[in-house]
C-alpha cells in the first residue's frame, strides 16, 4: 500500500491509499480523480494518463520502457518530469509520490 | 440517400464482426468509420502488436485480425464509408435519419455504435493563438504539398509523419524540424536522413525545442520555440505543420440524448441497447456492470446487439435461433455452395 498524492488542475489534492501492484493511473481512475482519461486502459497506446512526477521523486521511480518516451511525444505539453501514469507500478517504495495532473490530456 | 437495415459506426474489430452477425441473420448494414481505413484501434494504435487473447487465434497482430475479419464479412459485401464522421441524427418515424459530415445520409432501422473510445482526431498544439491559423498556414496533415514550394515550413513531432514530411519537403522548401527531445519514434533510417540532411545545410534540426508562440497578421509570420533550459528561439516561418499523432473524440455522440458515463455509453446486457430504442453501442465504448475492454467481449455484444436490429429491421417477422453448421439460409447468405 502506498499514499499517492494527486494534484488536479482545480489547485484540489486527493491523497489516496493505493493498493500494491495497481497502477498510479488506475488509482486515479478508480477513485474518480479528474483528468485521467486513460483511453487505451492501460496498454501505452495513447498517452491520455500522462502526469507530471513531483521533482524530488523522478529518480526514484523504475525508468521509462521503450515506447514510454515515444508515446510522451504524443501527450498534452509534455515536460522533463513527465511520465504515464499507467507505467508506474504501485509498491510501498511509492509511498508518498506526489503527481500533478495536467490542464488536459489532448 | 443509402436506406439500409443497420447503420454501424465504427469499423474497428467490433464493428466489423457485428456485420457479420448482422449479414447471418439476413440483414443488411453499411459502416461508417472516420478514418481512412478499416480497423479501429487495432490498426491505428498496434497493427503490428501481437494480440495473445482473441480465442482459438494463438497470437494474431491488429492488422491479421481486421483483414481476417474483412475476409468473413466479404460474403455480405457490406458498403463501407471511410473518412466520414458521423455528425447528425434524427428520428424519422420508426427509421433514422443519420448525416456525415461529408454529406453522406443514411435512413436506417437501427443504429450500431462500434465506435471504441470515440473517432480518432489530430491532437493539437497546446499553444492557443494555433487555433486562429488553423487551415490557413498551420496544418495537421496534408492535402497539398504544392503550397510549401519554396517557402519556410516549420514542422514539429518525432514520429514518421514529421520525419517523412521534413525529408520530402526539404527537396523545394525550406524547412525546420523541431522535436522536444532527442531521441525519434520514427524508422531508424529516416533519423539518420534527416541527420544528415541537418549536417548538408538542407534542413534545420532543433531538438529539445517545444512550440512557444506564433505570430502574423492573416497568416503566420513567425513563430517562437523555447529550448527545455528556458532559451526561446524566433524563427520565420510561412507554414507550421504539428503531427502529434491522434487522439480519440466521443464527438457529435455526446448530443444524441444517450446516457454518457465516463465518456462511455450504458446499455443493458440482454442486447446492448442504450436508453434509447433502436441505438445499440457494443465495444469499447459502451459500459455495463462487469464490462471488459476486451475485443471477445466485444465480439460477444456484436451477436447479441445485432439479434437486437431484428426486430426493428424486420417488425414482421420473427427470428429464430440457428447454427452456422446447420442453417440453410445462414450457408445461402455466407455463398456456401454444396
Amino acid at each position: 500500500m502506498a499514499k499517492i498524492t494527486y494534484h488536479t488542475h482545480d489547485n484540489k489534492t486527493h491523497t489516496i491509499d493505493v493498493q500494491n501492484g495497481l497502477t498510479v493511473m488506475e488509482g486515479a481512475v478508480q477513485n474518480d480523480i479528474p483528468g485521467i482519461d486513460a483511453d487505451c486502459g492501460g496498454g501505452m497506446a495513447c498517452a491520455t494518463c500522462h502526469v507530471y512526477v513531483k521533482e524530488e521523486w523522478l529518480d526514484k521511480l523504475p525508468s521509462k520502457e521503450d515506447g514510454e518516451e515515444d508515446m510522451l511525444d504524443m501527450a498534452f505539453e509534455p515536460k522533463n518530469n513527465s511520465r504515464l501514469s499507467c507505467q508506474l507500478i504501485v509498491s510501498d517504495d511509492l509511498d508518498g509520490l506526489e503527481v500533478n495532473i495536467p490542464s488536459k490530456q489532448g | 440517400m443509402n436506406k439500409t437495415d443497420v447503420l454501424i459506426i465504427g469499423a474497428g474489430p467490433t464493428g466489423l464482426f457485428c456485420a457479420h452477425q448482422l449479414g447471418i441473420i439476413g440483414l443488411n448494414c453499411e459502416i461508417v468509420d472516420n478514418l481512412d481505413k478499416a480497423g479501429g484501434q487495432c490498426i491505428e494504435l498496434y497493427p503490428d502488436k501481437p494480440i495473445y487473447d482473441i480465442p482459438a487465434v494463438p497470437e494474431c497482430t491488429g492488422e491479421e485480425l481486421t483483414n481476417n475479419l474483412l475476409k468473413q464479412i466479404k460474403p455480405f459485401n457490406v458498403k463501407f464509408h471511410l473518412n466520414e464522421r458521423v455528425e447528425e441524427l434524427k428520428k424519422n418515424q420508426n427509421r433514422w435519419h443519420v448525416k456525415t459530415s461529408g454529406g453522406v445520409e443514411f435512413d436506417v432501422a437501427a443504429i450500431v455504435i462500434a465506435g471504441g473510445v470515440g473517432s480518432f482526431e489530430p491532437r493539437k498544439f497546446s499553444v492557443k493563438e494555433c487555433e486562429k491559423f488553423e487551415g490557413n498556414s498551420l496544418f495537421y496533415s496534408i492535402k497539398d504539398k504544392s503550397i510549401f514550394k519554396d517557402r519556410t515550413i516549420s514542422i514539429f513531432g518525432g514520429g514518421d509523419s514529421a520525419l517523412d514530411w521534413a525529408i520530402e519537403l526539404s527537396n523545394s522548401s525550406k524547412v525546420n524540424l523541431i522535436h522536444r527531445r532527442d531521441g525519434f519514434s520514427g524508422a531508424e533510417a529516416s533519423v539518420q536522413k534527416v541527420k544528415d540532411l541537418n549536417d548538408q545545410g538542407k534542413l534545420n534540426l532543433f531538438t529539445k525545442y517545444q512550440m512557444d508562440s506564433v505570430s502574423g497578421d492573416k497568416q503566420i509570420e513567425t513563430i517562437k520555440i523555447k529550448h527545455d533550459e528556458g532559451e526561446i528561439k524566433e524563427i520565420k516561418s510561412d507554414y507550421v505543420l504539428g503531427f502529434f499523432g491522434l487522439i480519440m473524440q466521443l464527438g457529435p455522440i455526446l448530443d444524441w440524448g444517450l446516457n454518457i458515463n465516463k465518456k462511455t455509453v450504458e446499455v443493458n446486457t440482454e442486447n446492448f441497447e442504450t436508453n434509447v430504442n433502436g441505438i445499440f453501442a457494443i465495444g469499447d465504448i459502451c459500459s455495463y456492470p462487469g464490462k471488459l475492454k476486451l475485443i471477445l467481449s466485444g465480439f460477444h455484444e456484436a451477436a447479441l446487439a445485432a439479434r437486437g436490429c431484428f426486430k426493428y429491421a424486420k417488425p414482421d417477422e420473427k427470428l429464430r435461433f440457428e447454427f452456422t453448421t446447420t442453417s440453410k439460409a445462414a450457408q445461402e447468405r455466407l455463398g456456401i455452395k454444396k
